[in-house]
């Protein structure tokens, strides 16, 4: 329990932090749920294809957008997105920088159950046994199989106790191609993922760097506004009478906000 | 768990502590994920040598380039190379301090990886199985050169029907893992002597140029977290400001429009001031549809006299000007 409550308070000491928290649990998350999922290829011929590259694309977009659900930020950056212009421009770079930091933190949990599906090797190898190259690894020339016939014994390639093609391709020969080309995937993956996130953020310097102090010191003040509004009143000083007026209208303007809410709906039934 | 709370605070002391605790953070990373990863060698003849040397180099270039991103000071290092001299001068010395001690943490993580495969052997048995001499080794010596090969790319698979009961696989193995460790162990030799000799000859080296480029990389370093942490105090300071603004000029409109309550006399004139002039449901819901249909100008220096809506548009606060690039922050009105 103390073990959490520290990782906790660190993690709330600045909001960057505590995204950066969020980021993080969620790609343990992934690889947690990955390694608890209880792969079961189906081993039909159709069923496969559809089966493995299900598995392997579709959870990663969930947990694309489950992490803009968990981002605090989103409906700030809705709300200064759709406000109406009023006495305030609006600056298009600055929603630009809060939507880009956004996805950048939402697209880790995702990359993560990419490669652990692709190093792991299991949704590739369902997804593409009946593809593998017969010709070479195993033999087809006594054997008279029709393709269709082919196509469902390699698609049993997966799941061994009922792997029947032993004469046509050895089961472990075809596992191993299979979890070899995946692996290979996976760590390509990997590297060009990095590579993307190291070009991202070294070129960023090189070439925009005043724009994205500017963007970045406007996308945090509207983060903060309303939060600074609501929450966070600034430190009385005794001899000014105004801050502590502040705080305790905007603890009342929050009482007001409630109730004026609740009787607003009132009104409108 | 109190340990685990004093090697947390002694990290977090300076940058440098946390950039080493990143550091060795990443090349524990590194050996973990070489455990958990299931090495499974295709045992085909070219892509034996592909498997193999791939997982011993690409994951080393990952890790380097995680170790780059994760490593604040190479921003910092960045910005201060490309940023334009303005009024303060440039000193090549310092960027090049800061990226040799970038690189070489950096290098750590890759440099584990690579040692711990090389010891454990798996990956180079699997790479060369198929280019060791047959001539060594009894039970591959007669055959033709094909199939030599064919069984030689077999070896590294304990559980193939050609291998099962083949003595001389282990031998194969046994030579390769050998050939392996002695490899890793000779490279970890030759880079602690290296680091040893560095760390050594370093002060008999410039040691007055050394110190003045560590004190300004820090310098630097500093500077951009505090210049951070300003900027947000800053704009706390301003968003409370701006909505001390936005009450003030509500009571003004309100006055002006007389949406205040007749009853609201003298008496309650002490809490009119707590509440500046928003004293009702009403006035609080036309508050609230003010604040989004028109948020406040940035700028808190104007009158608080309001114009009716919609007709005022505050110039852009943000609006760059051109050939405004000083290293200096603009000065903002507040």
């Amino acid at each position: 329990m103390d073990k959490f409550r520290m990782i906790f308070q660190f993690l709330q000491s600045n909001q960057e932090s505590f995204m950066n928290g969020i980021c993080g649990i969620m790609a343990l998350a992934s690889a947690q749920i990955y390694s608890a999922f209880d792969f079961n290829c189906p081993c039909l011929p159709s069923y496969n294809l559809v089966y493995g590259l299900g598995v392997l694309l579709v959870p990663p977009f969930i947990l694309f957008l489950l992490g803009f659900v968990l981002n605090n930020n989103v409906s700030m950056l809705a709300e200064e997105w759709r406000r109406p212009q009023g006495q305030r421009g609006k600056d298009p770079a600055v929603l630009r920088y809060m939507f880009c930091s956004m996805a950048q933190r939402a697209m880790i949990a995702p990359v993560v159950w990419v490669s652990v599906t692709l190093l792991d090797g299991k949704c590739i190898t369902c997804a593409f046994c009946t593809s593998v190259p017969v010709e070479t690894l195993g033999n087809t020339s006594h054997l008279g199989l029709s393709q269709g016939e082919m196509k469902q014994v390699l698609a049993r390639i997966p799941c061994k106790e009922i792997y029947n093609g032993q004469e046509l391709i050895a089961n472990e020969v075809a596992i191993r191609y299979l979890r070899c080309i995946s692996q290979a995937l996976g760590w390509c993956f990997v590297l060009l993922m990095t590579m993307l996130a190291f070009l991202v953020r070294s070129l960023r310097p090189c070439f925009t760097q005043a724009a994205f102090l500017k963007s970045r010191y406007w996308s945090h003040y509207i983060d903060i506004e309303p939060l600074h509004a609501a929450r966070n009143p600034p430190q009385p000083e005794p001899e000014q009478k105004p801050h502590k007026e502040l705080r305790r209208l905007q603890n009342w303007f929050q009482q007001l906000f409630k109730l004026g809410r609740s009787s607003s709906v009132r009104q409108r039934r | 768990m109190d340990r685990f709370r004093t090697i947390f605070q002694y990290f977090q002391s300076n940058s440098e502590s946390v950039m080493n605790g990143i550091c060795g953070l990443l090349a524990l990373v590194s050996v973990k994920m070489y455990t958990c990863f299931d090495f499974s060698c295709p045992c085909l003849p070219w892509y034996n040598m592909a498997y193999g040397l791939g997982i011993m180099f690409v994951p080393p270039v990952a890790l380097f380039l995680c170790g780059l991103i994760l490593n604040r000071q190479s921003l910092v290092m960045l910005e201060e190379w490309r940023r334009p001299q303005g009024r303060r001068k440039k000193d090549l010395a310092v960027i090049r301090y800061m990226c040799s001690s970038i690189m070489q943490r950096a290098m750590v993580a890759p440099v584990v990886w690579i040692i711990v495969t090389l010891l454990d052997g798996k990956c180079l048995t699997c790479a060369f199985s198929s280019s060791v001499d047959p001539e060594k080794f009894v039970g591959f010596a007669n055959t033709s050169l094909v199939q030599v090969q064919q069984l030689l790319a077999k070896v590294p698979c304990k559980d193939d029907e050609f291998m099962r009961n083949n003595t001389s696989r282990k031998a194969v193995i046994r030579y390769l893992h050998c050939w392996s460790q002695a490899l890793g162990w000779s490279i970890l030799l030759i880079l602690i002597i290296a680091a040893f000799l560095v760390r050594w000859l370093r002060p008999c080296v410039n040691q007055a140029t050394l110190l003045q480029a560590r004190h300004w990389s820090n310098y630097i370093d500093i500077e951009q977290k505090i210049f951070e942490e300003t900027c947000c105090e800053h704009s706390r300071l301003f968003a409370h400001k701006c909505i001390l603004h936005f009450f003030k000029s509500m009571r003004e409109e309100i006055k002006l429009h007389s949406f205040s309550s007749p009853e609201a006399g003298e008496g309650a004139e002490g809490e009119e001031d707590l509440l500046r002039g928003i004293t009702d449901q009403d006035q609080v819901n036309k508050l609230l549809k003010m604040w989004y249909y028109e948020k406040p100008p940035l700028d808190v220096c104007r009158a608080t006299q309001r114009h009716p809506l919609g007709q005022e548009k505050s110039p852009l606060p943000w609006a760059d000007s051109p050939g405004t690039h000083s290293k200096f922050p603009q000065h903002i009105s507040v």
